[in-house]
């Protein structure tokens, strides 16, 4: 992995030298801090913590993070710098990983950025930090599920339009099946058991607990698992298209 | 240093490369040569381990694509056909990433990286966006970045492809100078580029090996070796073209110029191994015919090529 960091380093410089950093993150902060004041009504909610401003999270990151990940391979394809990069003396898993890692500390850095919603809370009244810091945590590993989800579309196309409209509707599945909404209808459609496996799918489900600061190893391992599992089919994606 | 055994590729149902097999060793500058689409960017790919064969392999310096992809890698400097690169990086920023990623750190990159923007002039570009470099620019960006790490062996697909007369010439400069030490193929379609700097030269078509051996030994295969061009004073006379077909080792007469049965140039094609200089200007003095030009081919590897590629 000595060489893993050389990609990591270039791809997260990658993002600063266009406009891309800056209108994300510029973007990130109104979307996640505007949902919570508005939609969330933080303000007359009575109630210093930060779960609403969590709570749009799984909403926002459908389009957030597919307009991070979409050119991740994408680009590479396009531009033909793949066959350079995998030509290195890297493995498939290395460039992947690397790749991955760049875009999920790129986000972990916009997510850092909504510090004042902490200080605000803090202002307002007295918060559990411990709370915060696992909604924080919470909301980063859904975020890397998110972007490992991006980054198998990504590997499938040339075309970085193509890759986000795939990510988008892969991961609004994942949110859908555990939406209140959908949910209740689940249960009147199938059997309870059936309706509960379905929702244990959603990225909802599993960051509910999270966001309000029960760390469930179950949730986590979920999370883990969906980046763990995407990653390894980005690399079977990669492999074999060139195999082909 | 390359040794290629029993190497197939299939598309589909077509047979990009088709159980070539062929070694190069250290010093040889092998040029690859065929007409589009013939595999020679596809048994590229696969020595630099980008796309696996569908049968046979190839062994780097004793490493092999399957069993040892990153050694392989390793040893290997790689200019794709396209010459890509990342366009929003400067020209230092990506031979410094390149240098990273292959293992060199502080000084020591900082040394290979003015070293190598030395030898590929790109000193007056370096600190500009690649984006904004031209075509001749950017395919030097990319070759500096193959020799960054000072392979031994050298894989260049089309290196002087998009470069004006100028850069083409020192692209083959710094190729010929560099073969001393090196294994290098590379492949193209310029004959004349083939003949100036490779040493070897394999003719690919629809996959197969059709022709192998140094540029004199290809042109030798052509009908115009040895052949004699003749330029006469005054128009010959019909009789005279006869004569010369009769003389030993000839194989044919062309006229060149002047009218069809009285010309004042001709082509006289020698048989198959046969030198007919000797016969032919010993007959010319005996029937005391004044001759302007005489001139001894040595054989054309552009009629070669057409001739094995089946153009």
């Amino acid at each position: 992995m000595k060489h893993a960091w050389p990609i990591i380093k270039r791809e997260l410089m990658g993002y600063f030298r266009s406009p891309v950093a800056y209108v994300f993150i510029f973007i990130f902060l109104v979307s996640t801090s505007g949902t919570s004041w508005y939609l969330g009504n933080f303000y007359t909610s009575n109630e210093a913590s930060l779960e609403l401003f969590f709570f749009f999270h799984p909403w926002l990151y459908l389009f957030l993070i597919p307009a991070v990940g979409m050119r991740l391979w994408a680009e590479e394809r396009r531009t033909g710098t793949m066959e350079i990069l995998l030509t290195l003396p890297i493995s498939s898993v290395t460039a992947v990983m690397s790749k991955f890692l760049a875009a999920w500390l790129f986000m972990g850095l916009s997510l850092l950025l909504t510090f004042p919603m902490i200080l605000t809370a803090n202002y307002l009244g007295d918060p559990d930090s411990g709370v915060m810091v696992t909604g924080y945590i919470g909301s980063f590993l859904m975020a890397g599920a998110y972007l490992a989800i991006t980054s198998f579309t990504s590997s499938l196309t040339k075309n970085q339009v193509i890759s986000f409209i795939l990510s988008f509707m892969v991961c609004l599945i994942l949110v859908m099946l555990g939406w209140g909404v959908l949910t209740r209808t689940l249960v009147e459609i199938f059997p309870v058991w059936l309706a509960d496996l379905i929702t244990q799918f959603s990225f909802t489900t599993h960051f509910n607990g999270l966001r309000r600061g029960i760390i469930d190893l179950r949730d986590v391992v979920y999370f883990a698992s969906i980046i763990v599992v995407m990653l390894y089919a980005n690399v079977l994606v990669l492999d074999n298209s060139r195999a082909k | 240093m390359i040794e290629i055994r029993e190497l197939s590729k299939i598309y589909g149902n077509i047979r990009a490369v088709d159980n070539i097999s062929f070694r190069v060793e250290k010093g040889e500058v092998l040029g690859f040569l065929g007409p589009n689409g013939a595999g020679k960017s596809t048994t590229m790919k696969i020595v630099t381990c980008y796309i696996p064969p569908t049968s046979g392999t190839v062994e780097v310096g004793g490493k092999d694509i399957f069993t040892d992809p990153v050694g392989v890698r390793e040893q290997i400097g790689y200019l794709p056909e396209s010459a890509p690169s990342y366009p929003e990086m400067t020209v230092t920023e990506f031979l410094s990433f390149i240098a990273e990623v292959r293992g060199y750190t502080g000084a020591e990159r900082t040394r290979r990286i003015d070293q190598i923007t030395e030898l590929t002039s790109l000193r007056d570009v370096q600190i500009q966006i690649i984006d904004t470099l031209s075509k001749g620019y950017r395919q030097r960006v990319c070759f500096a970045q193959a020799l960054i790490h000072d392979p031994p062996v050298l894989i260049l697909d089309e290196p002087t492809d998009g470069l004006d007369p100028n850069q083409k010439h020192e692209m083959r400069e710094v190729i010929r100078r560099m073969s001393k030490e090196k294994t290098i193929i590379l492949s193209t379609h310029i004959l004349e580029e083939m003949e100036a700097v490779c040493g070897r030269a394999i003719i690919i078509s629809r996959g197969r090996i059709v022709a192998d051996g140094t540029p004199r030994q290809l042109a030798a295969m052509s009908k115009y070796h040895n052949a004699v061009t003749l330029k006469l004073r005054s128009a010959a006379k019909p009789a005279l073209m006869k004569d010369l077909e009769k003389l030993k080792g000839v194989a044919e007469v062309a006229p060149l110029a002047g009218k069809k049965d009285a010309p004042t140039a001709f082509q006289i094609f020698a048989q198959k191994g046969k030198v007919i200089l000797q016969e032919v200007t010993s007959f010319l003095e005996k029937k005391k015919i004044s001759v302007e030009e005489v001139y001894l081919e040595h054989g054309r590897v552009d009629e070669v090529f057409r001739e094995v590629t089946g153009g």
